[in-house]
């Protein structure tokens, strides 16, 4: 039962995942890069940033192509056909994470020179979050693990507490002190889309459990 | 009686705990399936896994096999085809069958649509079966190719012409049941379609069951799929649940083509 009669398959799909894995590499960089650009209000490293998602955008194509391609001639079918489907879906959802990363970067360049309305100390929490998860979730994806991806889904829940934490504290900081409405809309946009990312995160852990039971269904809602 | 499986569907074949046997042999094991009416049931496995077989019992082909036995029930409409008043001619008029190479008969096309109504009487006078020829004919997606060459050898047709002048043939004696073996191994890729698509139409007013060896054909002309293996039934299902979602591993591995 073993012996697999479809090499080119296993080859060409085997490409498709290193190729998944590379863009994950890249988004997760991405965001790293951002929040880095966003504690060391370093505008060149946020412009980077920027430009490195057409790269991601690129990867995600490519990758896309190498589905349908796959679907065309090889025909998989099952588990197969799943996995494939599911790397179709990951792949817009891991450049859609990447936009994110660039809004933060788009806003640290909008911030200029003016200081941080406050310490960093809950969206780089965030940042970690969504990187832990992020990669998690690919890992689940390449060893097909639903339990695994069912614990990352749930990890939103954390993300979402921090969000709530950090749009609380700058709310009251924009009520006490109109002047910094501004500043504290900007980081505002910064953890809204770190939020974001954890939503992405969960539809790739929600498509592991796809390729693994063939359930299609929402986690964490 | 046959049952109403659901709103759009009535259960036309009924098989339960079919056993089959050459000799010692057993060749089918414990085999139970629902064919509906006018659904297409494909049937896949590799090669001695007993869907011929299996397919060859449903119109009591096998019969004919010396030193061959068979155990259970093989129902069409709720009555058992095995059972000793009935008549198998008349039963193979109402299951027709298909088999893998054409097989027209070396007289012209006409002759060859016409052979069975003539054989069974079922039609009066040459207008009436001339009308039966032309009507077999346009159901076989063959008419408009052939009107003007209906008295021209069968033989001069091209093979996947032949293999719908066969489906033609049976379609003649008005079935209700139409097995296929392997009905397109021996055509190119483009009759093949022909042949597809001609099944896809026919299941309108027919119920299908065939045999085939290409997977993705099965994928997508059947409505059912049920997967032998050693003679038994793995799985049967719906096609699209066969071809996503497969219950048995066996299954997953025989249609992802990691078996060994």
């Amino acid at each position: 039962m073993s012996q697999s009669l479809r090499g080119e398959y296993d080859r060409q799909f085997t490409q498709v995942r290193e190729d998944l894995l590379r863009m994950g590499t890249m988004v997760d960089q991405a965001i790293a890069k951002a929040l880095e650009s966003l504690q060391n209000r370093d505008r060149s490293l946020a412009q980077r940033v920027i430009e490195e998602d057409e790269k991601i955008n690129d990867l995600r194509f490519k990758i896309e192509e190498a589905c349908l391609a796959l679907i065309a001639t090889q025909q998989p079918a099952a588990t197969d056909l799943r996995a494939v489907v599911a790397a179709m879906s990951i792949v817009v959802e891991m450049e859609r994470m990447a936009d994110h990363a660039a809004g933060i970067a788009k806003t640290v360049i909008l911030m200029g020179d003016e200081p941080l309305l406050k310490p960093l100390i809950d969206i780089p929490r965030m940042v970690k979050l969504a990187r832990e998860m992020l990669q998690k979730s690919l890992e689940a994806y390449v060893i097909c693990d639903p339990n695994e991806a069912r614990k990352i889904a749930d990890r939103d829940d954390e993300m979402d507490l921090l969000y709530q934490a950090v749009f609380e504290e700058l709310l009251e900081i924009m009520a006490s002190k109109p002047g910094s409405v501004q500043r504290a809309t900007y980081l505002m946009w910064c953890a809204h889309n770190l939020e974001r990312i954890g939503d992405r995160v969960t539809n790739i852990a929600e498509r592991v459990v796809f390729v693994s039971t063939g359930d299609l269904k929402e986690l964490n809602v | 009686m046959p049952q109403m499986v659901d709103d759009n569907h009535t259960q036309k074949m009924l098989i339960q705990d079919l056993n089959f046997y050459y000799g010692s042999l057993r060749a089918l094991n414990m085999i139970s399936m629902e064919i509906l009416e006018r659904e297409v049931t494909a049937l896949i496995g590799p090669s001695g896994c007993g869907k011929t077989t299996f397919l060859r019992c449903l119109n009591r082909m096998n019969d004919s096999i010396p030193e061959t036995r068979l155990e259970g029930d093989v129902l069409l409409d709720g009555e058992d085809i095995y059972s000793p008043g009935v008549d198998v001619v008349d039963l193979r008029q109402r299951i027709g069958m298909v088999f893998q190479r054409p097989n027209p008969f070396p007289q012209s096309v006409f002759d060859n649509v016409a052979f069975g109504p003539r054989v069974l009487g079922l039609t009066g006078g040459r207008g009436e079966l001339e009308a039966v020829v032309e009507r077999s004919l346009d159901r076989a997606a063959l008419w408009d190719e052939v009107k003007d060459q209906l008295k021209s050898n069968a033989l001069e047709l091209s093979l996947g012409e032949q293999q719908r002048l066969c489906i033609a043939r049976v379609l003649a004696v008005e079935p209700e049941v139409i097995l296929m073996d392997e009905p397109t191994s021996a055509l190119d890729p483009i009759a093949t379609l022909e042949i597809e698509e001609l099944m896809r139409q026919l299941r309108e007013r027919y119920t299908i069951v065939v045999v085939t060896h290409n997977m993705q054909q099965a994928a997508r002309v059947s409505d059912k799929t049920g997967l032998f293996w050693l003679g038994e039934l793995v799985e049967f299902g719906k096609t699209a649940t066969i071809f996503t979602r497969p219950e048995e591993e066996r299954t997953e591995a025989y249609i992802t083509g990691r078996v060994g």
